[in-house]
Formats: structure tokens, sequence, C-alpha cells
């Protein structure tokens, strides 16, 4: 029960205050069309420089769990999801305000996700430590192996084809080898000076997750948008929370479908609404009334994907393996402290953890409250036009990528990054892959050598990498995670992935 | 399923099979031989799988990826010149602030929907950007106290 014990720091006026305001500005920022939960966090890390690490990471938590939910907002009023985890609500939850229910949609929707967040946080907070005392016992080989494990089952199930898939985990696995080498001091494909001291992770991260999604409002042109904000009328908040109460199984559907998802490294939130809908549909009595603006759809899909936001921080804070890109960009905020997560991260930093794990506790119920009262503005807030929109983006992440160590070299390359991105993902790669093998590429390779160091000394390296159970056991899943994704590709019955997520969005009417 | 723009992935991939095979020509090729240890591990998967993917989309099997519209390149080419001057010339030769201004106001101008030969339109864009400087000066230069080039102008 650590997690009580420091449940007093989340008060504290200066770390309340951060979870307010990420909480709020997370709500805005959701709401707003374009901006996704994993670029908000990205852009707000050159913020958290001068916080202290708990600090830093309440902002994040807070920023990250809001953003999910704020999305609903404009999926309900605008029809636009705020984030492709929004994509489910948007179905049902939109013709509920066409209907004169806006105010009931958002309602259930900030409740649902309130209970869905909850059980996700809490789930957190009682897998994290046994994971982490198991992970204690992990040698180099069995951290080399979880390191090549976050790359591919990322690669491979976040992907819509398996081989590009793993070869963006290769290009960012490359990447993470510029510079300097640690052992002998060699230099490595340092072909710019911006480069020679290797890519720092924060400005690939907003590059590659910031710039993209700019190139993309770019492209849209001098485009108007023609989405109009639906007037929300009254509705009394206890018969939401009579209607929450009494859509249990859809709520019970959602919040346990998204939790699971959330626990699988590389599958994202609007997979865990989009599964969770289905799911929810099937299992109702009243499923011909699904897509007509029923609250059943809203609640499976708004507790679906808050409930995926605290598992997914499980392989990061146990194994230092970021099971989303969120995840990833949250280790990015770590990182920058000096803080490397894992196993030890509960026995060296308590504090930080546990503070980190009870202001997403507490942000739950703040997003639930303050979503309630700011969605109007919120919605508001999603009309800003896409060229004022890119402009900000593109000043914010110019900005944060200078601030990290004040260097152009820094800009450059998260310039770089950024357009390239744009264009790879245009060809059907994913930046999730990326990420990971350039965050998780110096622990790879770390452990590698080490590992080589003792095996030369002992067993030899065939023997050192590939026998004992727990090198088995991981060796299999990265197998098992290709096989299972190559034969769904090949039979061409692959589960939900992004793409059609997206396919999903553009085909909204 | 709509028809995949096949040069467009044959061009891609060929690009990303040149950048596998050199960074594997370079991995194999550069001493000391023990600093490239876990690159030539990594080199040669990415050059297979690079080279996968090229042959691939010679054939023209390529399944996923639906290319950039000769639209959308249209719209994105403005906005992308204005990017790579404000980032690589403009932001160090002008001063951050200075080149962030003019970068933001002529983005704004270039795909802001409103008619461009009304009063009202300009003002609006100059208040909004003057505002963004604001914002950026007041967060960066006041409470993160950032040190931003300062050349020709601020």
């Amino acid at each position: 029960m650590d997690f009580l014990f420091y449940l007093d720091d989340v008060f504290t006026p200066i770390n309340f205050g951060l979870l307010l305001l990420g909480t709020i500005g997370g709500l805005i920022l959701g709401a707003t069309p374009g901006l996704s939960p994993t670029m908000a966090v990205a852009l707000l890390i050159p913020f958290t420089f001068q916080l202290e690490p708990q600090q830093g990471l309440i902002l994040l938590g807070a920023a990250y769990t809001s953003t999910v939910a704020g999305g609903a907002v404009s999926a309900i009023l605008l029809k636009i999801p705020g984030a492709p985890a929004n994509i489910a609500t948007t179905l049902d939850g939109h013709t509920m305000a066409t209907k004169g229910e806006g105010a009931k949609a958002l309602q259930l929707s900030f409740l649902a996700s309130a209970v869905g967040g909850l059980f996700g946080v809490f789930l957190l907070i009682f897998l994290t430590p046994v994971l982490a005392q198991w992970a204690l016992a992990f040698g180099p080989s069995h951290l080399f192996w979880l390191a090549i494990l976050g790359v591919t089952v990322i690669g491979t199930l976040d992907s819509s084809s398996v081989v590009k898939g793993l070869l963006s985990g290769c290009i960012g696995l490359w990447l993470a080898t510029i510079g300097f080498d640690d052992i002998m001091g060699a230099q490595r494909f340092i072909f710019h000076p911006a480069v020679s001291g290797g890519i720092n992770v924060i400005p690939a991260l907003i590059g590659l997750f910031a710039i993209p999604q700019v190139i993309t409002m770019f492209t849209k042109g001098r485009h108007k948008a023609e989405a109009e904000v639906i007037e929300v009328k009254r509705h009394p908040i206890r018969l939401a929370i009579l209607e929450v109460a009494r859509r249990k199984t859809a709520l019970a559907i959602g919040t346990l479908t998204g939790s699971i998802i959330g626990l699988i490294p590389g599958v994202g939130g609007q997979i865990a609404g989009l599964v969770a809908y289905d799911q929810a549909k099937k299992f109702s009595k009243e499923s011909e009334k699904f897509g007509t603006g029923h609250s059943e759809g809203v609640i499976a899909a708004e507790s679906a994907n808050n409930a995926m936001v605290g598992p997914s921080l499980v392989p990061l804070l146990t194994l230092s393996i970021p099971g989303s890109p969120t995840a990833a960009v949250l280790l990015g905020g770590l990182l920058i402290h000096g803080i490397f997560p894992g196993p030890d991260l509960f026995i060296n930093y308590p504090q930080v953890a546990w503070t980190f794990i009870d202001s997403m506790l507490i942000g739950q119920l703040l997003m639930c409250i303050f979503g309630l009262y700011i969605a109007g503005l919120a919605a508001s807030v999603a009309r800003v036009p896409h060229a004022v929109m890119a402009a900000v983006v593109l000043g914010l992440a110019v900005f944060g990528s200078y601030s990290v160590q004040n260097s152009m070299g820094d800009v450059y390359v998260m310039a770089s990054l950024g357009l390239a991105m744009y264009f790879l993902e245009r060809f059907g790669f994913s930046a999730a892959p990326l990420v990971l093998g350039l965050i998780l590429g110096p622990i790879a390779e770390a452990n590698f050598i080490q590992g080589s160091m003792i095996a030369n000394a002992t067993v030899g390296v065939g023997s050192y990498f590939f026998t004992g159970w727990l090198n088995w056991l991981l060796i299999v899943i990265v197998l098992a995670s290709v096989s299972y994704s190559v034969w769904m590709e090949i039979a061409q019955r692959r589960y939900t992935t992004k793409d059609d997520a997206v396919a999903k969005e553009e085909a909204l009417p | 399923m709509t028809e995949l723009p096949r040069n467009q992935h044959i061009l891609a991939s060929g690009i990303i099979a040149v950048v596998g095979a050199t960074v594997a020509y370079i991995s194999f090729t550069q001493e000391p031989a023990d600093a490239f240890i876990f690159p030539r591990l990594i080199s040669s998967v990415f050059a297979v799988l690079a080279v996968w993917t090229f042959i691939k989309a010679v054939m023209g099997r390529t399944k996923v990826g639906n290319g950039v519209s000769a639209a959308a390149m249209r719209n994105m080419l403005p906005g992308l010149i204005v990017t790579v001057i404000y980032i690589f010339w403009a932001a160090k030769a002008l001063g951050f602030y200075t080149a962030t201004a003019i970068a933001f106001f002529v983005l704004l101008s270039l795909y802001d929907p409103a008619p461009h030969g009304q009063l009202r339109t300009w003002i609006k864009r100059v208040l909004i950007t003057a505002g963004f400087m604001a914002v950026m000066y007041g967060l960066f230069a006041l409470l993160l106290n950032v040190f931003t080039p300062r050349e020709v102008f601020f």
C-alpha cells in the first residue's frame, strides 16, 4: 500500500497546481483536432526542465489522461475526434448531440472515462510492484531481449505492414547508434555536426510527432472548417450518473477491454475504443440502437480509451519498455531528469514513482469534474483554424527543441526527422516503432555489449543469450508476435489497426 | 482498396534501401570494429528489410501507404518552403523571435481561409501573431530563461 503513503505529496500546493494545470490544459488540447495526446505531451516536455522530477511527471501524466478524455468533446459536439482514441465515441456521441442530448453525451463520456481511468490506474498500482520485483532478477541478456521485444512488438502490432514496422524499428535503432560509442569513444555515423553528440530523444520525439501533424494541416490548404458546434442544453448530472450505473455491461466491457489492450505494448487507445465499442454492441440487448445515439456506445468507447492509460505505463515503469508512443514520450520526460525507469525505480525513487501514480489517480477525478464544466470552452477551442494551429505547433516545436540544450543542432534534428517521418508515414511506416528503437537502442546495445563481455569470460555468447527459460520466454514472445502479425497479414484478417481506425475516421460522413 | 502510387513507393523504398545499404557498408568497414558490433547487427536486418521492401515496391506488391497526392503536395509546398527557410536559415540569421514572428505571420496568411482583401483579416492576423509571440516570450525567455540566438534582429 505504498501508494497511500505518498498520496499526501499530490496535495502540496505546487504539485496540485500542476495537476490542475495539466488536467485543464489537457482537456483543452485534447479537444483540439490534430493535437494527439502523444504530441501534446511531447510539446510539454521542455516546460518540465525546471521542475522537480515528480512535478514534471505530474504535469505530463495529467496532460496524457486529460487529452485522451478531452478528445470526446470535439468528437461529440463537432463530429471531429480530438484524438484517434475518440473515433468510436463519435459514432453515437455526435448522434446524441444532434438529438439535443449533447450535455448528456458529454457527461456520460467523462463519467465513463473516470471509471475506466480509475480502474486502469488501480491496475497500474497493483501490477507494477509485482512485475518490478520480478524484473529485479533480469540480467544483461534478458534486458537485451526485452529491448528487442519492445521494438518488435510495437513494430509488428502497431503497423499495418510487419516488414515496414520492423524496418521503422531498425531505423530507430540505427539512429540511436549515431554519435560517440560509449565504450571505445569511436565516432559512428556522424555525417553532420548537429548529430555529433548523438540524437537527443526530446527533439526527436517532438519532431516525429509534431511536424507530421503540422504538414498534414498544410495539406488541407486554405480549407475552412465547416464543423458547427452543437449547442449544449442543460442535463442533470444525477441522471447521467444513474444512466452510467444502469449501463453496467457496457461500462465493464469498455473498462476491461481498455485495460487489457493497454497492457499489450503497441496497441493504442484508438484500437481500445473501437474494440470495446464492437464488443459492447455484440453483448448488448439493444445492439440495433448502436450508431443511432445510444448511450452504451459512448460509455463503452470512453471507458475503454481511458482505462488503457494506466496499464500502458506498466511495462514502462517495471521493465523500462514503453508500451505506447505516449509512454515513450513520458520516458523522455523521466530521462531528462536522469531517472531511468525499470525495476530499480521503486527502490531508488519511490517518491517520484508513487507520487506520479497517485497524481494519475487524483487526475482521473479532476478530469471528470473539470471535463463536465469546461466542455463548452473546450469545444470553442476545437474551432481554432488549422492555419493557426499549424503555426502554433511549429513555433512550439522549434522553441521546445531549442530549449533542451540551447542548441540549433537539436532544432535541425527535430525538423529533419519530422519532415522524413511525414513522408515515411505516407508510405505505410509508423512513428511508434521508430521512437521505440531510438529510445530502446542504447539499452539494447549496452546490455548486448555487457552480456557479450560476461559471455566471453564464461559460457560463450551463444549459450549466454540463448539459454535459460527467461531468455527463451522473451525470444518466443518476439517470434510469436512477428509470426502472428505475418499470419494475420497473409490471411488479410488483421485485427483493427491504426490504419483501420484512420480509415473509419475518414469515412465519417 | 484504392490504387497505391507505385512509382512513389519505388522511389521512397529505393531511398530507404540506399540508406540501409550505406549504413550496413559503413558498419562493416569502419574501425575500430568493436565499436560497430551492435550497428552491424542492426544494419544487417535494416538492409535486408529495406531491400525486401524495395523489391516488393518494384513488383507492385505494396499493400499500405497512400503516398502523396498532387493536390496535397500543392497545398503543403508553400508551408514546407516557409518552414525550411525559417528553421534552417532565418532562425539563426535573423534572430529567433524575429524569424518566428515572420514565419508565423506568413504561414497564417498562407493557410487562413479568411479573405485576403479585407483590412479586418490582416489586423486579426497581426494581432494573433503578436499574441503568440508575447506568450512565447513570456514562456521561454521570462519563465524558462532560455537564451535564444539574437543575430541581426531580436
